[in-house]
């Protein structure tokens, strides 16, 4: 097992750095220019300025060399830096954005965590939501619960973040007034009282994501559930008179995981990734907000850095998802 | 009248702050929402006014426009005019003094030497300044002592009101910023993220696109200002998100440049917890008709000047084209209160509006069917599009993505093909349309297309560079990379004489005489047919006290004196 995820890791390296050389040979034949957030009353002389100022003038592989280079040599320099207390990148150039003028790393840094706080722990308890509910629902296949079940998850996962978004501020925020309607970033948790404002405002975008995210996988557990529910190692185990509730999480759910796994894992990146849409609506600035900002104003270095970012995330999911498959299953062996 | 309504401000200002002397940050916080949210607070390395306006709480100039367009003395003691000796009798030396005991909120006084420092910090090669264009023509500024600086102009320059005046060109510490200069300003991120200044507040913390919170500056020339202790500057979501934090849920106070559509600030509105306030300034959508042919066929020479086009080169199908639309319609459609119909391209300030066109407020389509007639434009093929000489009347009419644009297009399509005209529409990404990449043959500087509309507009009150920007030489060609502002092709000497005597002219009233004549050769040639003024619209909160919107500078331009109503 451990050779087999070495073997995987070593196999990620060329693969990232192919995807990173097409990110970069896209954006750069993409259509849009950083200039056109510029003012038209700004001379086309000092647009020419701007532009070299912020190395638009370089080839694309003389942009794109010195991307890798500060991305994998320059950046890890600045968390060893971090951690350490030293001072190998000192003054070194990092990955900087083109709107911001600031190191693209350290905004990250600086949204990862209301990224995670909203969209992170809205996944788990989309999940703890999800998993129980298909479950209970494959175990008492048409009964009322699954019924319900089945007309709930299905309206809550067709109708999308931009309508449920406004539709539960329009209800919370603007006529009950329970919840504020803008997330405040700036908010810290100190204690008890400040604890209870940071769930106030968390609640809805989190019910916005949640619900699908449960609806989606209560689906898949349902599915799986009801495969492996009438086979015959089920019935020899409750014929050895082994507890029901034995028989349904430890034998059946155990087996029916393995494609809910593959699901959960696939969809933690975009945890990371954000909810662009959502992020939007209440104005949470994460790391989505900051893709889709970047990119609608030609923000080349930040929107290659995200998009790596995001692509190093998907192959690691992938090899997780990979290994909990062996854990899962004993019979799955990758020696 | 520019005196008379310096002195009328002032009594105003005076008649609100008498009475008891009050303490500095006694409201809290004031909460301002900018859903296009700062990206850094250098005026210097951006040109975008989200970030150059909550940059203005902390960085100042010389001197502002204040909300009547009228230029006020700001961290400068007095306006140099040729009247108080200000400014030379040759027009090439201009004179700022300091007021007095000014400081920088770290303490320290601020000097002539800051000011002298700006200039150099903006003109460094390969900093890539955005306002370079407001130092154009200084040669030199000397610093005989630390409150005065005098600048040297290598050409004589009749309206110098450029560089450190306005939210584009305040003073930078040039103590902080000495290590920024030229291809080391990018990378000097904590300053740019927090300067120091002489504003009413200070940077307390700032965070890219995200929030900045500003604390009232102890050192603010001002005693017992701002009213507020906090200023909070929150970014992200859309002007959606922003107008229904301030007239729906009162979250906020302020919600900056709110375009949305009429009904929908209406009904926000309609809950009585903010107000929304709209003011005009020149920001003009227009449509610019291609002079030049833009036939593929004629490959290099493609939209360039020497190939006249072959319809639109005829002023009568110019103007038949102006005519047919119903300007009135299209401001209810796309703006509401928040458009007004313009038949000029410099439709303020007040002095410079012309009242020599207004012909174009009212639609006329069967005036704009005897002028083709007159002029020969007949459909002589029974096709339903009239023709002359072989050259039918069919344009490409081009626009960015924007849902009002594509509504105007539609409608204008219609109005057009009621005179026999048709219309092929076409839309283009913002982000490609207004790039400027000379490589994308779909810029408005290429303008491969007969007909295209976008907003144009000019910085602060006076229109000397909009203007000029129609001379000949700023024609974009291939031999300058499809560079310029000229996007129509016109080209006439009279008027590139005009340009050049205004340039000269220092007599505001002269100015404003020449500038209304310049407008109106655009205009009636029809190179350019206004459609709306736009104005800006933003929304405080009914507990918000002391907003003035000016559309000339800064909306945070007072905050100063912005204080909490108490509700009664």
């Amino acid at each position: 097992m451990l050779s087999f995820t070495l073997r995987r890791l070593t196999l990620a390296v060329p693969t990232l750095l192919i995807i990173s050389l097409l990110v970069f040979l896209l954006l750069d034949a993409a259509p849009g220019d950083p200039m056109s957030q510029v003012p038209l009353t700004i001379p086309p002389e000092v647009r020419a300025q701007m532009r070299e100022a912020l190395g638009l003038g370089a080839p694309a592989y003389v942009q794109f060399g010195l991307w890798l280079k500060q991305m994998f040599w320059i950046e890890p320099q600045v968390l060893i830096d971090q951690i350490f207390g030293t001072s190998l990148a000192a003054d070194k150039l990092r990955v900087l954005s083109w709107q911001t003028r600031a190191p693209v790393m350290d905004m990250v840094a600086e949204r990862l965590p209301q990224t995670l706080w909203v969209v992170g722990s809205a996944y788990l308890i989309g999940i703890s939501i999800g998993l129980p509910v298909g479950i209970l629902s494959a175990y008492r296949q048409y009964s009322a619960l699954d019924r319900t079940g089945t007309f709930v998850t299905l309206v809550v996962y067709s109708v999308p973040p931009f309508v449920t978004g406004p539709l539960l501020i329009g209800v919370f925020a603007v006529h009950l007034g329970w919840v504020p309607s803008v997330y405040d970033t700036t908010h810290r948790v100190t204690d008890w009282q400040s604890f209870s404002v940071q769930l106030r405002q968390m609640i809805l975008p989190i019910a916005v994501l949640a619900l699908p995210t449960a609806a989606q996988l209560s689906r898949y557990m349902r599915a799986s559930m009801l495969d492996t529910l009438p086979l015959d190692y089920i019935r020899t185990a409750r014929a050895k008179g082994m507890p029901e509730h034995i028989v349904v999480l430890r034998h059946a759910l155990r087996n029916s995981m393995i494609p809910v796994v593959t699901v959960i894992a696939l969809g933690a990146p975009a945890m990371f990734g954000g909810a662009i849409i959502t992020e939007q609506i209440f104005a949470i600035n994460g790391i989505g907000a900051q893709l889709i900002g970047a990119l609608q104003v030609g923000d080349l270095p930040t929107v290659q850095t995200l998009t790596f970012l995001f692509a190093g995330l998907i192959v690691l999911a992938n090899l997780i998802a990979d290994v909990l498959y062996g854990w899962l299953d004993p019979r799955i062996r990758y020696d | 009248m520019r005196t008379t309504l310096r002195i009328l401000t002032f009594f105003a200002l005076s008649v609100g702050t008498t009475g008891v002397a009050q303490e500095r940050g006694r409201d809290g916080q004031v909460n301002v929402f900018f859903w296009q949210a700062p990206s850094l607070l250098n005026p210097y390395l951006t040109a975008g006014l989200k970030d150059l306006e909550p940059a203005g709480v902390v960085l100042e100039p010389l001197a502002r426009f204040d909300d009547s367009g009228a230029l006020v003395p700001w961290l400068a003691r007095d306006i140099p005019t040729q009247d108080n000796g200000g400014i030379t009798e040759d027009l090439q030396s201009v004179t700022w003094v300091l007021r007095d005991n000014l400081l920088w909120s770290d303490g320290t006084p601020v000097t002539s030497e800051d000011i002298r420092f700006t200039w150099q910090y903006c003109i460094a090669e390969g900093g890539g300044c955005a306002q370079f264009e407001r130092f154009a023509g200084i040669s030199d500024i000397e610093v005989p002592d630390p409150k005065t600086a005098i600048l040297r102009f290598d050409a004589p320059k009749a309206y110098p009101y450029k560089a450190f005046v306005g939210l584009g060109s305040p003073i930078l510490q040039a103590a902080q910023f000495a290590d920024c200069l030229g291809p080391r300003a990018p990378t000097c991120t904590a300053e740019n993220f927090a300067p120091i200044g002489t504003g009413p507040f200070l940077v307390e913390e700032f965070r890219a696109n995200d929030v900045a919170l500003f604390a009232a500056n102890p050192n603010y020339r001002e005693a017992g200002k701002p009213a507020f202790s906090h200023m909070l500057v929150k970014g992200g979501g859309t002007a959606e998100t922003a107008a229904r934090a301030v007239l729906e849920t009162g979250e906020f106070d302020y919600a900056w440049n709110l375009q949305l559509s009429p009904d929908v600030l209406k009904r926000m509105a309609a809950r009585e917890k903010g107000i929304v306030i709209t003011g005009f300034s020149t920001l003009v959508e227009q449509i610019f008709l291609n002079l030049s042919n833009p036939d593929p066929a004629l490959g290099d020479k493609r939209a360039t000047s020497g190939n006249p086009h072959p319809a639109l080169s005829d002023p009568a199908v110019r103007q038949a084209l102006s005519m047919a639309i119903d300007r009135q319609l299209l401001v209810e459609i796309g703006y509401g209160q928040t458009g007004r119909v313009t038949c000029n391209t410099v439709p303020a300030p007040a002095a410079f509006r012309s009242d020599a066109n207004e012909a174009c407020q009212a639609q006329d389509i069967e005036g704009a069917r005897a002028l083709l007639d007159d002029a020969g434009w007949v459909d002589n093929n029974g096709d339903g599009v009239r023709d002359r000489d072989g050259t039918e009347l069919r344009f490409v009419f081009q626009t960015s993505v924007n849902a009002v644009r594509q509504n105007f297009q539609n409608a204008i399509k219609q109005w057009w093909s009621a005179i026999g005209v048709e219309t092929q529409l076409r839309t283009i990404d913002a982000s490609v349309f207004f790039g400027g990449d000379a490589s994308s043959p779909d810029t408005v500087q290429k303008f491969f297309v007969d007909v295209q509309m976008f907003a144009n507009m000019f910085d602060g009150t006076d229109p000397e560079a909009y203007l000029a920007g129609w001379r000949c030489d700023r024609t974009p060609t291939p031999e300058n990379q499809w560079q310029g502002s000229n996007y129509a092709r016109f080209c006439d000497p009279e008027f590139d004489a005009l340009t050049d005597q205004m340039s000269r002219t220092a007599n505001s009233e002269e100015r404003a005489v020449l500038g209304r004549k310049m407008n109106d050769i655009l205009v009636q040639n029809f190179v350019t047919l206004p459609l709306i003024d736009r104005g800006r619209v933003s929304a405080h909160s009914v507990t918000l006290g002391g907003v003035r919107l000016n559309t000339w500078d800064s909306e945070l331009w007072n905050i100063a004196d912005w204080t909490r109503v108490k509700a009664e």
